[in-house]
């Protein structure tokens, strides 16, 4: 037997080590997604297309898009402005400061939506203040765009902290060195160098804003139509018994899941060496 | 502000005002202010009261159910895992690209949907619920619909660790081991397992972190009685809505404490990593 035949496993323990991997990720992945889909057409296309399209789900649909499309752009800015000060400049203590951007990964989600209750609540800080000037945050949509913001914070800043490190500053130098403006700089050197890592970490900011939970659940106070959005609005279905129309509203969330997998994985295929975290 | 800021060396690029303040204002307004509101709360009424609150029987009864379902889960994930990294980096099968794209499902898909379908699969009549339930082994509505829950939540983690490192780890050290005569198993357990071992740490801490900290997909399935399978942050919402804002504060107190604790372990992991690895 060669040395090359004996570094590879027997046949048959290669096989059996396949066969496990699928197993697993069948029963474990590919199972509670046909489960969904299965669930949520189990009474007809019709009744599916009922549960989506009833006022509280198109509702619950529209504050999920909104949510998301304020929470990100502002992440989004965020997190190229940190990238920026973190890779383009030499200042003491930027460990530091890249873990506690990256810390509201490690926060349960129901404690970031609970500083929010705390500071902007009935009794929080800043209760009284708000309820005096007839501000609502709290159980109304500010609040479900702050703990938003706040899940979502490291998404965009993390994909690009290591990239713009990496790259450093010699093409932005030599822009500048050549007249352009600071801006000039930013919009034709520095963002043409980023611009996928950028999209991977929106398009991963993205699909945990529309999909998060826990945080929005603790400042929403639950208001039909009003404060759900599409993950509430499930949870709110499911525990009334609506199965049917609870899993019809996820399929629309299982659908959201694969087109963002489809897009990351083509991000990850073509340009794996400018991406950072894959989570 | 950007005074008190001194670089350790200057730098010709612009923009270095404007992406400190954005990134030091959103930073404060959206992290550092809202969780220092934990901390203040949870200390406004004493040691005595943050004591009282955070190790009550039931607040500790939480902890066990919580951080022991999260440890067995992320066991679980080490293992299985490590299979499905090995047979991704190692072999080729039919929709490889696929199963691969596959293995972040967990991150992308929202935790309700992963809840309710869960439960759907484990519940008595459920695809495998009706196998289970004959056998003794009822899994929803048990502490054991946790421990799956967890699983399904945590399952990317080792395998996006462990893969990069399995790719590095070199043939010829494999090679060298066969020369010296060892199996290919004593080759598997002496010499690719120790190298592998500070990835696979590191994706099981990810994983009991991010596990100790879940919400959306445990209540579904969990069952949610006090003392025996009752989550921690379902505790801290619990005390919201009866407004004892301190008692929710001091619970996610501890909770912060434990994800501080994680994050150091994760720096840990990460010299010992590089030092490993001879970086």
């Amino acid at each position: 037997m060669s040395g090359k035949t004996r570094l590879r496993e027997p046949a048959g323990i290669k096989a059996l080590l396949i066969l496990a991997a699928l197993a697993y990720i069948t029963l474990m992945l590919l199972l509670p997604l046909g489960a969904v889909l299965v669930e949520a057409l189990k009474k007809g296309f019709g009744v599916w297309l009922e549960s989506v399209n009833e006022p509280d789900a198109r509702s619950a649909i529209w504050l999920t898009i909104m949510v998301a499309a304020i929470a990100v752009p502002l992440n989004t800015v965020f997190g190229v402005a940190a990238s920026w000060f973190i890779s383009k400049y030499d200042f003491r203590g930027k460990p530091l400061l890249i873990t506690l951007i990256e810390l509201p990964f490690s926060v349960s989600p129901v404690v970031s939506g609970l500083v929010f209750v705390l500071l902007f609540g009935a009794q929080g800080w800043f209760g009284e203040w708000l309820i005096d000037r007839d501000i609502e945050i709290i159980f109304a949509v500010p609040g479900l765009v702050l703990a938003t913001v706040f899940v979502t914070f490291p998404f965009v800043a993390r994909q690009l902290i290591p990239l713009m490190t990496m790259q450093g500053r010699a093409n932005e130098e030599a822009a500048l060195t050549l007249g352009a403006s600071g801006w000039q700089t930013f919009w034709h050197v520095t963002l043409p160098n980023i611009r996928f890592a950028l999209l991977y970490g929106v398009l991963l900011c993205n699909a945990r804003a529309m999909g998060e939970f826990g945080a929005v659940s603790v400042v929403s106070g639950h208001i039909r139509g009003e404060t759900n959005t599409m993950p509430l609005h499930v949870e709110v279905l499911y525990n009334e018994y609506n199965f049917v129309a609870a899993f019809a509203v996820a399929s629309l969330l299982v659908v959201l899941a694969l087109i963002t997998l489809a897009l990351k994985s083509a991000l990850e295929w073509r340009h794996r060496d400018e991406l950072a975290a894959r989570f | 502000m950007v005074g008190a800021l001194t670089l350790r060396r200057p730098s010709a690029l612009p923009g270095l005002g404007l992406s400190f303040g954005i990134t030091l204002f959103w930073l404060s307004f959206i992290v550092l202010i809202p969780l220092s509101a934990v901390f203040a709360k949870s200390a406004s009424g004493g040691w005595d009261a943050f004591v009282d609150a955070a190790f009550s029987a039931r607040s500790i009864a939480s902890y066990k159910v919580t951080f022991g379902a999260a440890l067995l889960a992320a066991a679980i994930n080490a293992v299985f895992g490590l299979l499905v990294a090995w047979v991704l980096v190692r072999y080729e099968f039919p929709f490889k690209r696929l199963v691969s794209a596959l293995v972040d499902l967990p991150f992308a898909l929202p935790t309700a949907v992963a809840g309710i379908a869960l439960t759907a699969l484990y519940a008595d009549t459920g695809l495998i619920g009706r196998f289970l339930e004959p056998l003794g082994l009822p899994v929803a509505y048990k502490p054991a619909g946790i421990v799956v829950a967890l699983t399904f939540i945590g399952l990317p983690f080792v395998v996006r660790t462990v893969e990069p490192v399995l790719a590095e780890v070199s043939r010829e050290m494999e090679e060298a081991a066969l020369t010296l005569g060892a199996s290919r198993l004593q080759t598997f357990t002496r010499v690719i397992l120790p190298t592998l071992f500070p990835a696979l740490a590191t994706g099981f801490t990810l994983a009991f972190a991010r596990g100790a900290g879940e919400y959306g997909s445990v209540i579904f399935i969990a069952g949610n009685m006090p003392f025996r399978s009752e989550i921690t942050p379902l505790l801290i919402i619990t005390q919201l809505e009866e407004f004892d804002y301190a008692g929710a504060a001091s619970i996610a107190t501890v909770m912060l404490f434990v994800s501080f604790a994680m994050l150091l372990v994760l720096n840990l992991l990460q010299h010992w990593q590089q030092r490993r690895l001879g970086t």
